[in-house]
C-alpha cells in the first residue's frame, strides 16, 4: 500500500513538535520578561500630577529635609503624603500668586484635597513598614533612588518582591551610619561588606530567615 | 404510621432528583430512647456534643466520615447542571488569559488639607467612649484609622468593662456602617430636611405651650443618661401636663417591683461575686447578660484560676461554688458546679422554700425533685455567712427579687459580697404599666402627639395591646388615634412605617452624650466620627420642641457635666473626662437598705400542673431584643448554647419532645456535610398563634417551651427581615416572660425545616478532645489531663520540626494558652476575631455547608458520666448533663500538618514557628484542610467578601488582607499586632515586652481566660500558665506539637450532692 505521507513530511512533524515546545517556552518566557519590564512594574516611568511638584527644586535645590513633609516616616508605617498645609506654610509667602500653584491654594480655600498620582504602589497583600527601615538605618534612596535629581518623581526600583528579598537576604548592603539615611548622595564605601555586618550586629538585624518569613510582610 | 407520612412529606419536600439515583440512607428521625440507652451504655467521662452522635444514625455518621456524602450534589447552585458548568468553565479557560493582561490601575493619594494635630497618617488613635445598653454602659477604647473607627475594645479604666467586651460592644461597629440604616429624615415617606423638621417641631411645640403639653406623650426605653434625662425633665417642666413612658422589651420589671416590695423603693443592686466563697443563682444569667455582667463574669472567674496570680492575689487550690436553678440552660448555667432545671414557675418555690430554711418563714413546699438539691445548697450557704451570694434572675418575678433581698440579708451578705445604691435609670418605673398607661390613653384620645426615642413598640410590645392600631390609619373609620407620630429610631423599621415622622437616629459612635453604667458612674460617649448620614440624637430631637433647638450635644453635656461638677479648671477636668471615659467620683455610694418585708405574707404561688406547658420568653443571646437582627456578625454567630444561627427555634427538653413527638432528621440534601430538619410546630398561646421550629436542648426544665424574642422582624434591613419567628406575637401583657398553656397548644404541622446548627460542624469524633475534672481530682492529681495521651519525644517525628526550627532557643516563641476553668462560652472573641481579622459574613445556607469562616470556634461539650437510672438524681446526663465550652483557633503547631501538604508553599513556618497562611500564593487546593487534625481552617468558596459597599470598605482593619474567593484562611494569632509590637520594641533595640501583644480574642474576653505571649520568656504569663500540671494540648499523641494549649477545666461539686 503506497504511502499517505512522503518521507519529506517527516521533518515537518518534527519540526512542528520542536516549534510547539519552542513557542511554549517562547510564550512563558516573554510573559515573565513583560511582568518584569518597566511596562508592568513602572519602573523608571515618570508619572504627571496635578502640581508639578519638584523634588529635584526642594530637596536638592532648597535642601529641605524629607521629615518637613512625609512627617511619620520615623514613627509610622506610612511616610506620609503631606496635607495642603504644609505647602502653604511657605508658599502663602513665597511665589503666593504663581499660577502654577493655585491648585495649592484652592485646596486649602475649598477645604478640598489636592489627588496626587500614586507613584508607588505595593501590593495590597504587602505590609512594608518605613519606620523600621528608616530606624535600622536603610537610607530613603536605598529603595527610592536619587530623590533630590528627580523633577518629577519616578519609582526607581522594580518593587518586585524578588527586589525586596534581595535585600533581606543581604541588610548588611544597605546599612547606613544613622546620620546619613536622610543624605540622598550617599554611596556605599568600598568596606560596606564589613561596616554592613558591624551595624546589623550592633542594631541587632534579624537573621535572614526572620527577615524572610511570609508574615514579615504578609499577613 | 407517623414516620411513613412523615417520608412521604420529605420526600416532597427535598427530592428534586430522580429517585432511581438516590441512594442515600433511608432518613429517620432522631429516637430520643436510643439516645437515652446508648449514653447509659457507656462508662467513665464521655464528652458528646450532639445528639445525633448519640444516636448512631447511620446518616449521620456518613455525614460525618465524609465531606461529600454519597451521591451529595456539591454544587452551589443547583440550577446549573454539568454540561452548562463545563461550558462555562470551558469559556473560563479560555478567557483566564485575558484577566491576568493589563497594568494595575493608577491610585490616587488623597492626603488632609489641614492634618489634625495629633495624628500620624498610618497610625491607629484611640478614643475613650461608651456604649449605653439598657440600664448599664459598657466603657470602650474605639480605634480609629484615619478619622473611621474601625474595632471596639474594652476601657480598662471603665467599671463595667475592666477593658473586656461583649459581643453586642465589639458587633456594634457593624451597625454604624450598615447600609440599611436610615439615612435622612422622612415625613409620610418624603425626604424631608432636620430644618423642615425643626419647623415642625418648633410649631408643635408652640401648640403646646398654650395647652401646658396636654396630648404630648414621650416613649423612650431605659434612659441613664443625666444629660438626656435632663433634656426631658426641662421638657416636662415647660409641659406639666405632656408624660413620659418607658418601655424596654427585653428587661424585665421583676427587679425594679422586687425592690420596691423589700425596701419600700427602687433601689439598684450591685454585687460583688469576687467576695463570694457560694452563689446561687436563681434563674440569673449573671455571666453572660444583664448590667454590670462583663464585670461580674472577671470577678467569678478570678475565683476559679487554679495556681495563678489573679491581681497580685494568688489562687491556690482553692475555688468558689455556683449553683444554678433555672429553667433554660445559660451561659451562667453552663459554668455552674451543680446545676438544676427548674420550671420557671418553680423558682419561686424554690426561692420560699430556701427562704424558710434560712429561718425566714413562709411555705416549704418544694418542686419534687429539688429536695436534696436545696438541703445541700442552704447548708452551703449557711456555712459562708456574708460571703455566700444569691441572684435573681432578671426575668423572675418581683416576689423572687424580694425573697431574694430578705435572703442576702439574713446571711449577711449585704456589704461584701453585695451593695444596695441609688437607681441607675434615671427616671425608674414599671415599664409595662407605663406602655399599658399610653395605649389607653390613646383609646380615650388622650394623646395628640406621639414621640418614640429608639423604640420600636409596634414590633416589641405585647401583642393584646395591638400597638400598631393605637398609631396606624384606621381603613374604616379613616382616621387616626393619635393625631402627630414621630419616631426616631437608626432603621426605618415596623413603627417607621406606622408613623408621619421618622427621624433617622445617630449611632453612639456618631454622638456626643454620657450614660450611667451599672454602678451609677457616668461614663462620657465620645463620637468618633462625624453623623455618617443626616442623622440626629435623642437630645436634638428632643431640644427641638424646647426653646433651645440650637444647643448642640457637645455643648449640653459641657454645661451638664459644668453643673454637677464645679472645679476651678474646667477644662482640665474636662480632658481628663474625655481621656479617662468616666467622670471622676461618679460612682453611686452605698446606700443603707433592709428589707422591711415578710416572705410568709406573700400569695400562694401559682404552679402549672406538670402536663401543662410552660412558654417562656427570652431575649435572644445574639440579636437581644431584635435591635441588632440587621448585624450579620450577630445573626451567623452561632449561640452560645445551642449553636444554632441565623435563626431562633421553640427550645424544648429531650422528655418534652418525646412527649410533643418532635425530632430531627439528618438529611444528605443540599450539599456537603448534609442539614438538619427540625420538626415545625404551630404554637397557639393567648388567642394567637406563630410557626416555629422546634430544637432539642438538652439540660432544659421538662415542660417548657422557650421562645427567644428578636426574631421574625418584617422590616430590619436586608440580613434581618423574615428570619426565624416572632415570638412577641404571642407574648401579652400578662404573661411577659411565662405563659402557661396545655400540651395542645403545641401542634406539629408536618412540615420541616432546616436550622444551621455548627455543633455538627467540624465534629472531631469521640477523640479526647476535652479534659475535666473535679476539684477532687485536681488536688489528688493536678496532672489529671494528661493522664490520658503524652506526647511523643520530638526525636519521633518525620517532619523537620525542631531540627530545623530550635524552639526552644528562639527569642520569641508565641503561645496561647486558654482556661477552660474561666470560660463560659460568651463569645466576645469570635466578634472580636471577626472584627479585627475582615472576615466574611456566609449566610445561612453557607452555614449549613459547614462553610463559615469564623477563625475561632466556641465548642460546647456535653459530659455524661456513668448515668443511673435512678430518677431521683439530679444530674441525669441526657436531662442535665454538664457543659463546658472550648475556644479552637489555629493551634499553631510546630510539626504543623498542613504545611507538609501545601503544593504551592502558601502555609509554612515563619522562623518564630509561626504557621503563617500567605493568600497570595494560596491556589486553594484545600489539602492543608483536610489534612488539619483540629479542623481549624476556612475555605473561601465563594467570594463572601462585599466588595462593593462602600460603608463596609470604612469597616475593615487596614492592616489585615481582605481575602478573596478560592483562597484559605486561619487564626494567625494576629499577626498584624505581633508585627507591630515587634516593630516597636526592636525601634527600641527592646525584647518584647510580656502584654505588648494582646491579641484580639485575649482583648476581648471577660474571664481573661486566653492568655497569648512568648513561651520561652520564663517570667512571661503564657509560660507560667503552661508549667501548671492542667495545662494539655489537644491531640498530644499526634505530635503536631500545638502552640495553643488548654488548662483543664475544674468543677468544684458539693461531696453531698453527688451521684450516688
Amino acid at each position: 500500500m503506497a504511502q499517505i505521507f512522503h518521507r519529506s513530511t517527516n521533518f515537518i512533524a518534527r519540526f512542528s513538535v520542536f516549534s510547539a515546545f519552542f513557542l511554549a517556552g517562547l510564550g512563558v518566557i516573554v510573559v515573565l520578561a513583560v511582568a518584569r519590564s518597566p511596562y508592568m512594574t513602572r519602573q523608571n516611568v515618570v508619572r504627571e500630577q496635578p502640581v508639578q511638584f519638584s523634588h529635584k527644586h526642594h530637596v536638592g535645590d532648597d535642601g529641605i529635609d524629607c521629615r518637613y513633609c512625609h512627617a511619620g516616616v520615623e514613627t509610622s508605617a506610612v511616610a506620609g503624603v503631606p496635607p495642603t498645609k504644609t505647602c502653604m506654610n511657605c508658599h502663602s509667602i513665597l511665589f503666593n500668586n504663581a499660577e502654577y500653584l493655585e491648585p495649592i491654594r484652592e485646596s486649602y480655600r475649598t477645604d478640598k484635597s489636592i489627588e496626587w498620582n500614586k507613584v508607588h504602589r505595593l501590593a495590597d497583600f504587602v505590609y512594608f513598614n518605613h519606620s523600621i527601615h528608616v530606624n535600622k538605618g536603610v537610607g530613603c534612596s536605598s529603595c527610592h533612588g536619587q530623590i533630590n535629581q528627580m523633577p518629577l518623581v519616578f519609582q526607581a526600583n522594580t518593587l518586585l518582591m524578588q527586589w525586596c528579598l534581595d535585600c533581606h537576604r543581604n541588610p548588611e548592603q544597605a546599612l547606613r551610619p544613622k546620620d546619613q539615611v536622610f543624605n540622598m548622595d550617599w554611596t556605599p564605601p568600598a568596606d560596606q561588606a564589613q561596616i554592613g555586618k558591624k551595624l546589623a550586629a550592633e542594631r541587632n538585624i534579624r537573621t535572614t530567615a526572620e527577615l524572610t518569613s511570609c508574615s514579615t510582610c504578609h499577613r | 404510621m407517623r414516620e411513613n407520612e412523615h417520608h412521604e412529606h420529605k420526600a416532597n419536600q427535598h427530592d428534586h432528583h430522580d429517585p432511581a439515583e438516590d441512594l442515600s440512607l433511608p432518613e429517620r428521625p432522631l429516637d430520643l430512647a436510643e439516645v437515652r440507652a446508648n449514653l447509659q451504655s457507656k462508662s467513665g467521662k464521655q464528652y458528646w456534643r450532639t445528639l445525633e452522635e448519640l444516636s448512631e444514625d447511620p446518616n449521620f455518621t456518613e455525614m460525618l466520615h465524609r465531606e461529600f456524602p454519597r451521591q451529595a450534589p456539591s454544587e452551589w447552585d443547583e440550577s446549573v447542571d454539568r454540561r452548562d458548568f463545563l461550558k462555562l468553565m470551558a469559556a473560563s479557560l479560555a478567557f483566564a488569559g485575558l484577566s491576568g493582561c493589563g497594568r494595575t490601575p493608577e491610585q490616587h493619594i488623597v492626603p488632609y488639607v489641614k492634618q489634625p494635630d495629633g495624628l500620624v497618617l498610618g497610625k491607629p488613635q484611640y478614643y475613650a467612649t461608651a456604649m449605653p445598653f439598657g440600664a448599664d454602659a459598657i466603657g470602650l477604647l474605639v480605634e480609629s484609622h484615619e478619622g473611621r473607627p474601625t474595632k471596639i475594645e474594652g476601657n480598662p479604666d471603665h467599671p463595667s468593662s475592666l477593658g473586656a467586651t461583649n459581643v453586642f460592644a465589639q458587633a456594634s461597629i457593624l451597625n454604624l456602617y450598615d447600609p440599611d440604616r436610615a439615612q435622612t429624615a422622612t415625613q409620610y415617606g418624603e425626604i424631608r430636611t432636620w430644618s423642615q423638621f425643626l419647623d415642625a417641631a418648633q410649631s408643635l411645640a408652640a401648640a403646646f405651650k398654650a395647652t401646658q403639653g396636654e396630648g404630648f406623650r414621650i416613649l423612650t426605653g431605659t434612659i441613664t443618661s443625666p444629660t438626656l434625662a435632663a433634656q426631658i425633665q426641662s421638657l416636662l417642666t415647660v409641659y406639666p401636663l405632656a408624660k413620659w413612658h418607658q418601655w424596654e422589651p427585653a428587661v424585665s420589671d421583676g427587679a425594679r417591683e422586687g425592690a420596691k416590695l423589700a425596701f419600700g423603693n427602687y433601689v439598684n443592686t450591685v454585687y460583688r461575686p469576687e467576695n463570694a466563697e457560694v452563689i446561687l443563682s436563681l434563674d440569673s444569667d449573671f455571666l453572660g447578660s444583664g448590667p454590670g455582667h462583663i464585670r461580674y463574669a472577671r470577678e467569678f472567674s478570678h475565683r476559679r484560676k487554679l495556681d495563678q496570680f489573679a491581681e497580685d492575689r494568688r489562687i491556690g487550690d482553692e475555688m468558689n461554688r455556683l449553683y444554678v436553678v433555672e429553667p433554660t440552660p445559660s451561659v451562667t448555667g453552663a459554668s455552674a458546679d451543680h446545676r438544676l432545671p427548674l420550671r420557671a414557675s418553680e423558682i419561686q418555690l424554690f426561692a420560699r422554700a430556701l427562704a424558710s430554711k434560712l429561718g425566714l418563714g413562709g411555705s416549704p413546699a418544694l418542686p419534687p425533685n429539688a429536695e436534696k438539691f436545696l438541703n445541700a445548697v442552704a447548708k452551703n450557704l449557711q456555712r459562708f455567712p456574708r460571703n455566700s451570694l444569691v441572684i435573681a434572675g432578671e426575668h423572675q418575678p418581683a416576689e423572687v427579687h424580694a425573697l431574694v433581698h430578705a435572703i442576702n440579708a439574713a446571711l449577711g451578705n449585704v456589704g461584701t459580697t453585695l451593695y444596695y445604691t441609688g437607681p441607675v435609670e434615671a427616671h425608674p418605673v414599671n415599664h409595662i404599666e407605663s406602655l399599658r398607661q399610653l395605649c389607653a390613653d390613646i383609646e380615650a384620645n388622650k394623646v395628640d402627639t406621639l414621640l418614640i426615642l429608639g423604640v420600636n413598640p409596634v414590633y416589641t410590645a405585647p401583642h393584646d395591646f395591638d400597638f400598631a392600631s393605637k398609631i396606624g390609619f384606621n381603613e374604616k373609620t379613616k382616621s387616626k388615634k393619635v393625631r402627630t407620630t414621630i419616631h426616631v429610631s437608626s432603621h426605618f423599621d415596623e413603627t417607621s412605617e406606622l408613623c408621619d415622622w421618622h427621624v433617622a437616629e445617630s449611632h453612639y459612635l456618631e454622638t456626643w452624650g454620657d450614660a450611667r453604667c451599672f454602678d451609677g458612674t457616668v461614663s462620657v460617649v465620645q463620637p468618633l466620627i462625624a453623623p455618617l448620614y443626616h442623622t440626629h440624637s435623642h437630645r436634638e430631637v428632643l431640644a427641638a420642641f424646647s426653646d433651645q433647638p440650637g444647643v448642640t450635644d457637645y455643648d449640653a453635656l459641657r454645661d451638664r457635666l459644668k453643673a454637677a461638677n464645679p472645679s476651678a479648671d474646667f477644662e482640665k477636668f474636662w480632658r481628663k473626662t474625655l481621656h479617662d471615659g468616666v467622670v471622676a467620683g461618679s460612682p453611686f455610694a452605698p446606700i443603707n437598705v433592709s428589707p422591711k418585708f415578710d416572705p410568709a405574707s406573700l400569695p400562694a404561688v401559682k404552679v402549672g400542673s406538670p402536663n401543662e406547658i410552660e412558654f417562656i420568653f427570652r431575649p435572644d443571646p445574639c440579636v437581644y431584643d431584635g435591635r441588632f437582627a440587621n448585624n450579620g456578625w450577630l445573626q451567623e454567630l452561632p449561640k452560645p448554647v445551642t449553636k444554632l444561627t441565623w435563626d431562633n427555634a421553640a427550645l424544648v427538653s429531650p422528655k418534652t419532645a418525646e412527649q410533643l413527638d418532635l425530632a430531627h432528621n439528618v438529611a444528605w440534601r443540599g450539599g456537603e456535610h448534609g442539614k438538619i430538619y427540625s420538626n415545625v410546630v404551630d404554637i397557639s398561646l393567648s388567642n394567637s398563634k406563630v410557626t416555629a421550629a422546634a430544637w432539642i436542648l438538652p439540660g432544659q426544665a421538662d415542660g417548657v417551651v422557650v421562645l427567644p424574642l428578636g426574631y421574625g422582624r418584617k422590616r430590619a434591613g436586608y440580613t434581618g427581615t423574615n428570619k426565624g419567628f416572632n415570638a412577641y406575637v404571642v407574648r401579652t401583657s400578662d404573661a411577659l416572660w411565662a405563659a402557661t398553656a396545655s400540651s395542645n397548644a403545641v401542634k406539629r404541622t408536618g412540615e420541616d425545616y432546616p436550622l444551621a446548627c455548627t455543633q455538627y460542624h467540624f465534629n472531631m469524633e469521640g477523640r479526647q478532645i476535652l479534659a475535666t475534672g473535679t476539684l477532687e481530682e485536681y488536688r489528688k492529681n493536678p496532672n489529671f489531663a494528661n493522664k490520658h495521651a503524652e506526647a511523643p519525644p520530638p526525636e519521633l517525628s518525620l517532619y523537620k520540626g525542631e531540627k530545623e526550627y530550635p524552639y526552644e532557643k528562639m527569642q520569641n516563641r508565641w503561645a496561647m494558652a486558654i482556661d477552660l476553668n474561666s470560660c463560659n462560652g460568651c463569645n466576645a472573641c469570635v466578634i472580636a476575631c471577626q472584627s479585627e481579622n475582615n472576615i466574611a459574613v456566609v449566610g445561612k445556607d453557607q452555614v449549613m455547608r459547614g462553610r463559615e469562616m469564623h477563625w475561632i470556634r466556641i465548642d460546647r461539650y456535653y459530659k455524661a458520666e456513668s448515668p443511673t437510672n435512678d430518677p431521683s438524681t439530679y444530674n441525669e446526663s441526657l436531662d442535665n448533663p454538664e457543659t463546658f465550652f472550648q475556644p479552637v483557633p489555629c493551634q499553631q503547631c510546630e510539626n504543623a500538618p498542613c504545611e507538609q501538604v501545601c503544593p504551592v508553599g502558601a502555609t509554612v513556618h515563619s522562623a518564630e514557628g509561626l504557621n503563617d497562611m500567605t493568600y497570595n500564593r494560596c491556589v486553594g487546593t484545600r489539602y492543608c484542610s483536610n489534612n488539619c487534625p483540629y479542623k481549624v481552617r476556612r475555605f473561601n468558596f465563594l467570594r463572601f467578601q462585599d466588595w462593593e459597599t462602600p460603608q463596609f470598605k470604612l469597616l475593615r482593619n487596614p492592616e489585615v488582607t481582605v481575602r478573596s474567593r478560592g483562597v484559605m484562611e486561619k487564626c494567625t494569632y494576629c499577626v498584624q499586632r505581633i508585627s507591630n509590637a515587634r516593630i516597636e520594641a526592636e525601634k527600641l533595640n527592646q525584647p518584647i515586652a510580656d502584654g505588648a501583644i494582646v491579641t484580639a480574642c485575649e482583648q476581648a474576653c471577660p474571664t481573661q481566660a486566653i492568655v497569648f505571649g512568648n513561651a520561652n520568656d520564663k517570667n512571661s504569663r503564657v509560660a507560667k500558665l503552661r508549667e501548671q500540671q492542667r495545662n494539655y494540648s489537644i491531640l498530644a499523641e499526634l505530635n503536631a506539637r500545638p502552640r495553643t494549649t488548654y488548662l483543664a477545666a475544674v468543677r468544684n461539686p458539693n461531696p453531698e450532692l453527688e451521684k450516688t
